[in-house]
């Protein structure tokens, strides 16, 4: 339980539900020094820390892989759920069906999702489930020890000397084109750029699609890789700049909106993204493709908020569920009468 | 009966002398796959079930939409018999693509009714023929060449009616509730009925022994396939979430499943108590099974043998990190893509043993429609009490067939949810370890998402973990795990539903069987009894893990005949794998796999033949 007894001088910063950061921190990482993933994990906690989300409802979902693991490293005081390998989507599904009043994170890896995982990946993002999907993207295995992954460049260099000759999937694009109704690319160096994104998915109603490029630093950091650290300082091309105001914020800012594109969240909360990228509309979905799929062709990696449709259809709604959690629902709610089995066996002589 | 057009009786006239079967036969009507005979054939059915006469009902039909031969057999049986008939006793022959082999199945002394151009009496001069212009007939009373097709099934069915001596207005009132709406689509097919009758009637003598006479056998009975009766049973164990992928023979499961929850599951404000979702595939559907039944919701899945190899992964996730679940397989002939359309008992060892790693599941095994509603409510219970997977092993005849049955009783125990800790007994506890023994029966005490309390949460998983949940690699912290998953498995053994005794007297030799392959072995056991003289004894299994009963039955005996539908004696593999030795070498297999529904007949003689009788 929280040990700050008020937000003083003395005491540690708490967040507006009360809770001081400390309370969104999960166990020591496992992970190499330097992983991007455990950047990635920091800015979780930073963004449900600042956004005041009650721990206890969230789920942390995953699959299996390096990027996996790291729910474990984040929100102890949530449910977590390491599942089987590039399935986390299908059991994210049941889960957020059971109970869908609960905040799910998904953490997964470019192997687990673009690999094993593709075909549930591809389904989940179809159905618009209320639920932010994390990709820790390295290009690489890094549990079985450095081989390519299918989001790897062409052209990009193993530290064999490897080199890829098949062209990346772009889960952005897909994503995109799916049905996905936020989506995103991040870099987990770009401390900035991240924070403001995950609070935005955090606020967001439908599936929240993040490719987060997080460099290996055993496997795939050295020259000639195209997920390294060095490569995404120098490559790193921002569309937008994202600004984050929750609805709880009671701030009020002036902006132009011939350079910053305003979304109303579902939540309230408003997103502002700067335009960078002359013109972007991040809701066109066919610019938003076109426009990964050139950027490619230039070598260039383009972050920011590509995708939004703040105000679609979950697939909580299209089911028409009751507003309480199946999961919970009275036994005088689920099973029917008697007089429900009589007639039906009436019917039947 | 009718006096007409006598030739064919003058040619068969020492027939007529046989004494009257009356009750007691088979039909076969042969048509061809989406003719729309399925209406006709349950018309047919539900009159000599209107007569009071128990009867049976089975379609044998292709994996194909349209063109491939399909045949359906009612079975009518004063005695109670609901299994398959080795023999035809009587043909409708509508497909001229199978009537020749048809008319050489029909056993001698038999009747076939068939097209009148088909000239099936060519082939056989031991059966008695009908021929009937049905062609003719249907264009007479049809103007509307697309509805031909399918007002010409019922015209068999009025020319069946007057054969065999069924009831018209028997007929008339099964048709009525089948078109209870449309007037129209009433009045055509009564006409079609009608001319049938007309037709036999005056232009036919009816020279064959079998008759249709009234009983009282049927009354306060319902008619109703083992698909139905599971999707009843999880609607009424509450189920809330419904993930699946379609396959033969499963999918009508999880339509019936479907179909209940929409008419009794809807609030007064419109809003949905239940989901269901048609997934990407079998691997989805049983990981949204386990995602909701971790977050606490009542969750199932219905598939068939290729879904439930493809589901093996999950299954061991299920079995380690303790998820319960419901997942019924509607088993059809393996392996491979088998034979889709046809039925056997060839899951149980793959299900049993699902996954890899040491793995073991609970696995419930409905011998009749009521029991497919009864154990599938019991599933759910079980599967929350255990934390774990649960199986429901039916197959395609009992899941996709009609059956007599007693109603089925509503289930008046409440449900049990298992064992749950809410926000306000942690406040009491103040804590709690996810997977530690504290009751002495091997099962933890589990908390769901959502649940408001900073000790609530645990950390799920897949890999090595300690009876906190936490992960572990230390050799004594696995073996902890692994060895309470074992000693889980004998709490099972005491709540899985016990075995049934049909018999235990004082017979040296036993019998064990399961699922659908009871109808045909209690008619085997009379067959055995009056034929040899023998009185043996019977015991059904309804579930793995075996109960102690069926180890004390199996020592109690000499000799154990172990009657099931595989070929590589699945059932008794698993019992050998749970018996002491001295007791393995009692049990004996017989065996029916060649994808149709056991029956009697052959089940006797290999008995007879194995024990030299």
């Amino acid at each position: 339980m929280a040990t700050a007894t008020a937000n003083g001088a003395t005491g540690p910063k708490l967040n507006h539900i009360g809770l001081p950061v400390l309370e969104y921190r999960g166990g020591k990482s496992t992970l190499c020094a330097g992983c991007g993933h455990n950047a990635i994990s920091e800015r979780i906690i930073e963004a449900m820390w600042e956004m005041g989300v009650e721990p206890e409802r969230v789920m942390k979902m995953s699959g299996i892989g390096c990027s996996s693991k790291s729910p474990a490293y984040f929100m102890n005081r949530s449910f977590s759920f390491n599942g089987v390998h590039g399935r986390m989507p299908s059991i994210t599904t049941g889960a957020v069906l059971a109970n869908h009043t609960v905040t799910a994170l998904g953490v997964s890896g470019d192997g687990d999702t673009a690999s094993i995982g593709m075909g549930q990946f591809v389904h989940l993002m179809r159905r618009n489930l209320p639920m932010i999907y994390i990709i820790e993207d390295n290009g690489v295995y890094g549990l079985t020890k450095g081989q390519f992954s299918a989001t790897a460049d062409i052209g990009s260099k193993l530290k064999t000397g490897v080199i890829n000759e098949l062209p990346p999937i772009d889960t952005c694009a897909m994503a995109i084109q799916l049905g996905a109704t936020f989506v995103g690319r991040s870099f987990s160096g770009d401390k900035k750029q991240l924070l403001s994104m995950l609070k935005a998915a955090i606020a967001h109603q439908g599936t929240v699609m993040l490719d987060v490029i997080s460099p290996c630093v055993t496997f795939n950091d050295h020259e000639g890789s195209t997920k390294s650290y060095k490569f995404l300082q120098e490559n790193d091309e921002p569309i937008n700049e994202i600004g984050f105001v929750a609805s709880f914020d009671d701030i009020e800012v002036d902006y132009d909106s011939g350079e910053v594109y305003n979304v109303e969240m579902h939540d309230g909360s408003q997103l502002r993204l700067r335009k960078l990228l002359e013109d972007y509309d991040p809701t066109d979905k066919a610019n938003a493709v076109r426009t990964l799929m050139e950027a490619h062709e230039k070598d260039e990696i383009l972050t920011g908020v590509f995708y939004i449709e703040a105000q679609k259809e979950t697939f909580i709604d299209q089911l028409n569920l009751v507003d309480e959690p199946l999961a919970t629902l009275p036994e005088s709610l689920t099973r029917p009468p008697k007089q429900a089995l009589e007639s039906l066996m009436a019917n039947l002589q | 009966m009718a006096t007409g057009n006598l030739a064919l009786g003058q040619e068969q006239g020492e027939s007529s002398a046989r004494p009257r079967v009356v009750n007691d036969f088979s039909i076969i009507v042969a048509t061809v796959n989406g003719s729309g005979s399925q209406s006709a054939n349950s018309v047919l059915l539900k009159s000599i079930f209107g007569m009071g006469v128990p009867v049976s009902g089975k379609n044998l039909f292709p994996s194909n939409i349209a063109g491939l031969p399909t045949w359906f057999t009612i079975r009518a049986s004063k005695d109670g018999y609901v299994a398959r008939k080795r023999e035809s006793d009587v043909l409708v022959a509508l497909n001229p693509e199978t009537a020749r082999d048809d008319m050489m199945q029909v056993q001698a002394g038999g009747a076939a009714i068939y097209e009148e151009h088909l000239n099936l009496k060519q082939y056989r001069d031991d059966v008695i023929c009908y021929p009937v212009p049905f062609d003719k007939i249907t264009l007479d009373i049809c103007h509307e060449a697309k509805l031909r097709k399918l007002v010409k099934n019922m015209v068999y069915v009025g020319a069946v009616a007057q054969l065999l001596g069924i009831d018209l207005g028997v007929v008339e009132a099964g048709l009525r509730k089948q078109f209870a709406k449309k007037q129209k689509v009433f009045d055509l097919n009564f006409g079609a009925v009608q001319a049938g009758w007309d037709y036999v009637k005056t232009t036919l003598t009816k020279q064959d022994p079998y008759w249709i006479e009234p009983m009282n056998q049927t009354k306060g009975k319902i008619i109703v396939d083992g698909n139905a009766a599971c999707g009843m049973g999880a609607v009424f164990a509450g189920v809330t979430v419904v993930a699946w992928y379609p396959i033969t023979p499963s999918t009508s499961l999880i339509e019936a499943t479907t179909d209940l929850l929409k008419k009794f599951r809807v609030t007064p404000e419109g809003k949905a108590t239940f989901a269901v979702v048609q997934a990407e595939d079998e691997l989805a559907a049983i990981g949204m099974v386990l995602g909701a039944g971790w977050a606490g919701a009542r969750a199932m899945t219905s598939t068939s043998g290729p879904g439930i190899s493809l589901m093996g992964e999950f299954a061991g996730l299920g079995y380690y990190a303790e998820i319960p679940g419901v997942i019924f397989d509607v088993q059809r002939s393996g392996p491979s893509t088998g034979m889709p359309t046809r039925t056997q008992q060839a899951d149980l060892l793959s299900t049993a043993f699902l996954s890899h790693g040491d793995t073991k599941h609970v696995i419930l095994l409905p011998g009749s429609v009521k029991e497919c509603f009864e154990l599938s409510y019991a599933a759910f219970d079980l599967a929350e009490r255990l934390q774990t997977p649960v199986f429901v092993l039916t197959d395609l005849d009992l899941g996709m067939n009609n059956w007599m049955s007693e109603p089925f009783a509503y289930p008046e125990k409440p449900l049990d949810r298992g064992k749950v800790l809410t926000a306000a007994d942690l406040e009491q506890l103040g804590e709690f370890a996810r997977y530690r023994d504290v009751d002495g029966d091997a099962i933890g005490w589990r908390t769901l998402p959502g649940t408001k309390h900073p000790k609530a949460a645990y950390f799920t998983r897949g890999s090595g973990h300690n009876d906190e949940a936490g992960y572990t690699e230390r050799p004594d912290e696995y073996q902890d795990v692994m060895d309470r998953l074992a000693r889980k498995f004998e709490t099972a053994r005491k709540l899985v539903p016990a075995p049934v005794t049909t018999k235990n007297g004082t017979s040296k030799i036993g019998f064990l069987a399961y699922g659908s392959t009871d109808f045909a072995l209690r008619e085997s056991l009379d067959q055995i009894e009056k034929e040899h003289g023998l009185s043996v004894d019977y015991m059904r299994i309804r579930a793995y893990p075996f109960a102690h009963e069926i180890h004390d039955f199996v020592a109690s005996h000499e000799r154990v005949y172990v009657v099931e539908q595989n070929r590589d004696a699945q059932m008794a593999s698993l019992l050998k794998l749970d018996l002491p030795a001295e007791q393995v070498v009692k049990l004996r297999s017989i065996l029916q796999y060649n994808g149709l529904p056991p029956d009697a007949r052959t089940i006797t003689d290999e008995f007879a033949t194995k024990e030299g009788l």
